[in-house]
């Protein structure tokens, strides 16, 4: 390695690149969700602004932008402020453990292809996007209004019971793989299995399923994505912890909610799929960004098609779906792999 | 708001520029309050969905918040109990905001022309585009809609509006 002001200044310049390119996804994001949810209902969607209605976000950005600056009567002045912004600092700062490339890939002894290696990655991801909740609790707190409150102890008492589920199911993860690095976890699944199927953690039958089903859901509810999206509930609680949020304020919780989408779907891409895994990458590395954002894109739209297929489920199904189903089967599952990597301890990372 | 240029034909034409990229966005991205009154929102509901399609230009994002939302579409003929409620969710929209009338009834009263309906929104909020019908089918609505977008390029976000300007408009 470098001198400590180069490793300092390529990780300035890769989170940098990585922020931009999460704002772009963001508002790419918007506008593929309003196109595919308009096919989905069979309408046409966006299209008058720029081809194929693709200067739509921009469109969007600069009305946010030069929307009225608005602070409620009552509010917590300080915090209505700080909320926003604490949910998407948090957002972008989950994202930087997440290895997009091989760590092959590096300039001065600094590996490009990640932002940060510490030696807990899979905690700090549950670790700093617990802190994104303070976000919304304390957007919905100090907005001074009911709405907001109650969708903001929607959204805790929600995040906090899946996070439970989607806890246990990631320690089962860590058990095959025995590390808590996201590069080695990925690393691992790059070799394969009777030289031709790759040991993505998906593969792992029977737990490697079930493990995955449970951090999905849990990842949806966690993100408040529909089924889940109740903390946004317009029939009840008008929109939820951002009601009183208008222009770039309410812009921010956007960014927040879809870069936490981005980096749920990496998340699953590392710990189940091999991450930048793919045909090639030992030959050509920089091929593993493409396959990355291939699978990342392929989560992404899958959750945009459940946005579109389910109903929005009621509150005590919910609580019922995370304590009754979820929690259990994520121990079951966890005792399962326990055995399993007893039995077969070359499958725990050796 | 704003800014007073006198006497420099340069910052004139960058302000009239900078307007123009303002009026575009805010014409493009229209975002309707999700309020509907009576018989005329569910005229609304399908012009925001199959066959018609508001979403096309940028509309089908009906926000459920005041704050939120660009554009109130008053569907539907305002009692006199509605109509405080009416001007309370005007007033905590934020600007810009802009304000269709839709149908007879928010127009004029319409058929209700009795001492329970408010006869006319324009009493108690702005009006920017009237949308004759009872109910008005999508398409009206949809033509409302894009006057009103031509109305939102014509206006003057950052400076006051010349005399001159006003003879022509």
């Amino acid at each position: 390695m470098g001198p400590l002001w180069v490793v300092l200044a390529i990780t300035a310049v890769k989170s940098l690149v990585v922020i931009v390119a999460l704002l772009t996804a963001f508002a790419y994001m918007t506008w593929l969700e309003r196109r595919l949810v308009s096919r989905f209902q069979v309408r046409i969607g966006p299209n008058r602004v720029g081809p194929f209605g693709l200067l739509q976000p921009v469109a969007d950005g600069i009305k946010l932008f030069f929307k009225e600056d608005f602070m409620p009567s009552g509010a917590d002045r300080a915090l209505y402020f700080i909320a926003p912004g604490l949910a998407m600092v948090t957002a972008f700062t989950a994202f930087a453990v997440i290895p997009f490339g091989p760590p092959e890939v590096k300039l001065w002894g600094v590996p490009l292809l990640q932002i940060a290696n510490p030696n807990a990655g899979i905690l700090f991801i549950l670790a700093v996007s617990s802190i994104g909740l303070y976000g919304i609790i304390l957007g919905g707190w100090s907005s001074n209004s009911k709405y907001p409150l109650l969708g903001a102890l929607r959204s805790s008492a929600q995040m906090i019971s899946y996070e439970l589920g989607v806890g246990l199911t990631l320690v089962s993860v860590i058990l095959l793989s025995g590390t808590l690095q996201l590069p080695q976890i990925v690393e691992q699944q790059t070799l394969t299995w009777f030289g031709f199927l790759p040991r993505w953690n998906i593969f792992v039958i029977p737990v490697g399923p079930l493990a995955f089903l449970l951090f999905l859901i849990g990842a949806t509810a966690e993100t408040n994505r529909a089924p889940f999206d109740l903390p946004e509930s317009e029939q009840e609680l008008t929109a939820g912890y951002h009601t009183e949020y208008g222009g770039m304020k309410f812009a921010a919780f956007f960014v927040a909610e879809y870069v936490n989408l981005v980096t749920a779907s990496a998340v699953a891409v590392t710990l189940f799929f091999g991450g930048w895994d793919g045909p090639f990458v030992d030959q050509v590395p920089l091929l593993g960004v493409l396959w990355f954002i291939a699978k990342v894109f392929a989560f992404v739209f899958f959750f945009i098609w459940l946005r579109a297929t389910l109903p929005r489920v009621r509150y005590d199904q919910l609580m019922d779906l995370g304590w009754k189903l979820l929690v259990p089967l994520a121990i079951l599952n966890l005792a399962i792999t326990s055995a399993i990597v007893l039995i077969w301890p070359s499958l725990g990372g050796g | 708001m704003g800014v007073s240029t006198p006497g420099s034909p340069f910052l004139t034409t960058t302000v009239a520029q900078f307007e123009k990229l303002i009026n575009w966005a805010r014409a493009s991205s229209v975002w309707p309050f999700q309020f509907g009154l009576a018989c005329c929102a569910i005229e609304m509901m399908a012009t925001a969905s199959a066959r018609f399609d508001l979403a096309r230009f940028g509309a089908e994002m009906m926000r459920a918040s005041p704050r939120q939302s660009d554009l109130m579409i008053v569907a539907g003929r305002v009692s006199q109990k509605m109509g405080p409620v009416l001007r309370h969710l005007y007033d905590q929209m934020l600007e810009p905001k802009w304000v269709i009338a839709m149908g007879d009834c928010s127009s004029c009263g319409g058929v209700y022309n009795n001492y329970a309906v408010i006869q006319g929104v324009d009493k108690i909020v702005p009006v920017d585009v009237y949308v004759a019908g009872c109910p008005p089918t999508p398409d009206n609505l949809l033509y409302g809609f894009i006057k009103l977008q031509e109305k939102i390029a014509r206006e003057h976000p950052l400076r006051p509006v010349t005399e001159k300007e006003l003879k022509t408009a």
